[in-house]
């Protein structure tokens, strides 16, 4: 067996031929934004919430990033994260509120607490909950009513999916990192190509990232259309897990570890379809388009819609191209950049934030460029100074902010001005996904310190 | 909601990939109800930067008025997993949607509001946008007992639903009112969990 179907098979509650399982859900993160109409739909039938233990709350979406002392002026926004508090208060749900030192990124603060365990099955109401799978958890997204249902029962109806082995192996070359393994991959199989599958990644090159690199792979897993992606569980992940506030203790600990171990693909196990990287071949990626599978290594030439020979493609990379303001058949490197954001549950952990400091320590950012970073969460943000990050991010001319998704979804009013061009560390580059009318690269957070220097897209190797 | 036979206009928007961020743009999640989302579907193709509708946009055409299937393109619903799309679609009027195929969680998403994601073979999908263009006004129909389409040409096409959302569907199933018949599994479930984490502690 996959250890994907041994979670799945260690949590099934109940099931009727031709029905699907009923699955019980260990760990269930909410947020302000997808949230709201899902208890308002157990206050209509008078529910209860089944286990508060097993839910967590925090607000990370629609939350601004600057001075917390002031109140929210966006009142919708406000009366949203209201919302959010009166629901956890009358549900019994602990909540990392605004004013919380423990607030974050719903996807930063789940493992950093030792939330995020090996074996779990993990849902919430976003799309990258795929991100706790870097510990060997079957986390995936989910909608609102199914938040409901998690909310009412700890169970979700599920059907299995396909499994998808992705087997990276080989040495990521200098400048190249967990981003642009994912980015490399997205771009082969396509932003459907994994759709009714679930991922585990293995080979030796996954087996040397640290969680928080495997957590930038998982996070990606929905880019690439499956919902759920893992890392089986090995000494990396125990040694990340332990001591943390959630984590078991003592022989708890030790308890655990013993059956995290047994999270492994058997040796005679079969999966549905399996992909190879060769990480040794992988250069920085950088996408040019409108959807994260549009992808290329940062040398290479934008796609031309001439060479292209399937219609319903060459249209859709037209469009794609039009409102991006781009050309087919010239690179990227050398474009100029309006805009680099530095954050988001992808790039917002503490070595994400250390790998730019790194590049922009005694350099200043193009004075043409807006260069905003934004931690993970409270915890990287008090980690980050600790380590004098922020003082290296101000002096090079950058912006260093409170803890949140801020301009990776742009609905907090961190955004990018219409017709502006955004290097990102973020996940999606869908149009409008940064604000209205914003084009967007995404890429490593090396490559983004890199293009934030030069003020155009630079390979990341030229500065080494 | 329950879903079983329509008959209906088609809207075609052959684009692949849209993405839920389309569908619905993020700045219009900060409601904290599921009302007045129709409003803001596709909002950004959809109007111009004074807010007024685009002639050229198919929504805001005649030909969309009361038209209860739109005609996807290839990986419809890719991306965020907000429920807010489909529950925007439903408000505009969509009951149905055809494509190819569907990105997971919108597809789960849509099943659980009564919005039917219709999956077709390429060259049905290609010949009925070939039809709609032809003729705007032919129509389909989608029957989910027999899990069958009719084409414009009066081709029946079966398209798979699984057996629990069909049922579900047709006699407007609640899916937690389903589970919460379970409680006695999941309550012996839980006494046999180990490891669990506790989050108020």
């Amino acid at each position: 067996m996959t250890i994907i179907e041994k979670i799945w098979d260690s949590h099934v509650v109940y099931q009727q031929p031709g029905a699907p399982a009923l699955l019980y859900i260990d760990l269930h993160l909410i947020h302000e934004v997808t949230s709201p109409q899902a208890f308002q739909g157990l206050r209509e039938r008078g529910l209860k919430v089944r286990r508060p233990d097993l839910t967590v709350a925090t607000t990370d979406h629609s939350i601004p990033t600057t001075d917390r002392s002031l109140p929210i002026v966006d009142e919708i926004a406000a009366r949203q994260v209201a919302q959010l508090e009166a629901n956890c208060r009358e549900f019994d749900i602990p909540l990392y509120g605004i004013h919380s030192d423990r607030q974050g990124i719903v996807h930063v603060i789940g493992p950093e607490l030792g939330l995020t365990q090996p074996g779990m099955t993990v849902v919430c109401g976003d799309s990258h909950t795929a991100t706790h799978g870097a510990f060997g958890a079957l986390a995936f997204g989910i909608g609102t009513s199914e938040i409901e249902h998690v909310l009412a029962t700890q169970c979700l109806l599920q059907r299995k999916s396909k499994t998808l082995q992705v087997r990276v192996d080989g040495a990521l070359k200098p400048g190249v990192s967990a981003k642009d393994i994912i980015l490399a991959l997205i771009a082969r199989i396509g932003i459907g190509g994994g759709t009714g599958s679930i991922i585990e990644y293995t080979g030796n090159a996954i087996r040397a990232l640290s969680m928080e690199e495997r957590m930038t792979v998982c996070n990606m897993t929905i880019e690439g259309g499956a919902r759920a992606g893992l890392v089986a569980p090995d000494d990396t992940t125990f040694q990340y897990l332990h001591g943390r506030p959630h984590a078991p203790k003592g022989a708890e600990w030790d308890a655990a570890v013993a059956r995290w171990k047994q999270l492994v693909t058997d040796a005679d196990a079969t999966y549905g379809r399996t992909i190879t990287i060769d990480a040794g071949a992988l250069e920085p990626m950088i996408t040019f388009g409108t959807n994260p599978g549009m992808g290329i290594p940062i040398g290479a030439p934008v796609p031309e819609p001439s060479q292209v020979s399937d219609p319903g493609e060459r249209e859709a990379l037209q469009q794609a191209l039009t409102y991006m303001g781009l050309e087919g058949g010239k690179p990227l490197a050398g474009h100029p950049v309006n805009v680099v954001f530095i954050g988001s549950c992808t790039n917002s952990r503490i070595s994400d934030l250390r790998t730019a400091a790194r590049l922009l320590a005694g350099r200043k950012v193009n004075p043409k460029v807006r260069v905003l970073v934004v931690p993970g969460s409270q915890e990287v943000k008090r980690q980050a100074i600790a380590e004098g990050l922020p003082e290296i991010f101000r002096a090079a001319g950058a912006e260093w902010r409170e803890p949140g998704c801020s301009m990776c979804i742009a609905m907090n009013g961190d955004s990018v001005a219409a017709g502006q061009y955004s290097l990102s560390t973020s996940n999606r580059n869908f149009e409008g996904r940064q604000g209205k009318g914003a084009r967007t690269f995404l890429a490593s957070p090396l490559t983004a310190a890199a293009s934030a220097i030069t003020g155009v897209v630079t390979d990341v190797r030229t500065l080494l | 909601m329950k879903f079983q036979m329509l008959q209906s206009r088609m809207v075609p928007m052959p684009q692949r990939n849209i993405d839920t961020d389309q569908i619905i743009p993020a700045r219009f999640l900060k409601t904290i109800s599921k009302e007045g989302l129709g409003d803001n579907l596709f909002c950004d193709w959809r109007y111009d930067a004074q807010g007024k509708p685009k002639a050229d946009f198919i929504l805001n055409q005649p030909r969309a008025a009361g038209a209860q299937v739109l005609l996807a393109g290839d990986n419809f619903g890719c991306g965020s997993s907000r429920e807010h799309a489909p529950w925007a679609l439903m408000q505009f009027g969509f009951r149905a949607l055809i494509s190819t195929s569907f990105a997971d969680i919108f597809r789960a998403n849509s099943l659980k509001n009564g919005l039917l994601p219709v999956i077709v073979p390429a060259d049905v999908h290609a010949a009925l946008f070939d039809a709609v263009a032809s003729d705007r006004n032919v129509e389909v129909r989608i029957d989910l007992q027999n899990q069958t389409l009719t084409t414009p040409d009066g081709r029946t096409v079966e398209f798979p639903v699984d057996s629990f959302s069909k049922h579900c569907l047709l006699e407007g199933v609640d899916e937690i009112g389903y589970t919460l018949q379970h409680q006695a599994e999941i309550a012996a479930f839980e006494a046999r969990r180990v490891g669990s984490v506790n989050t108020t502690a």
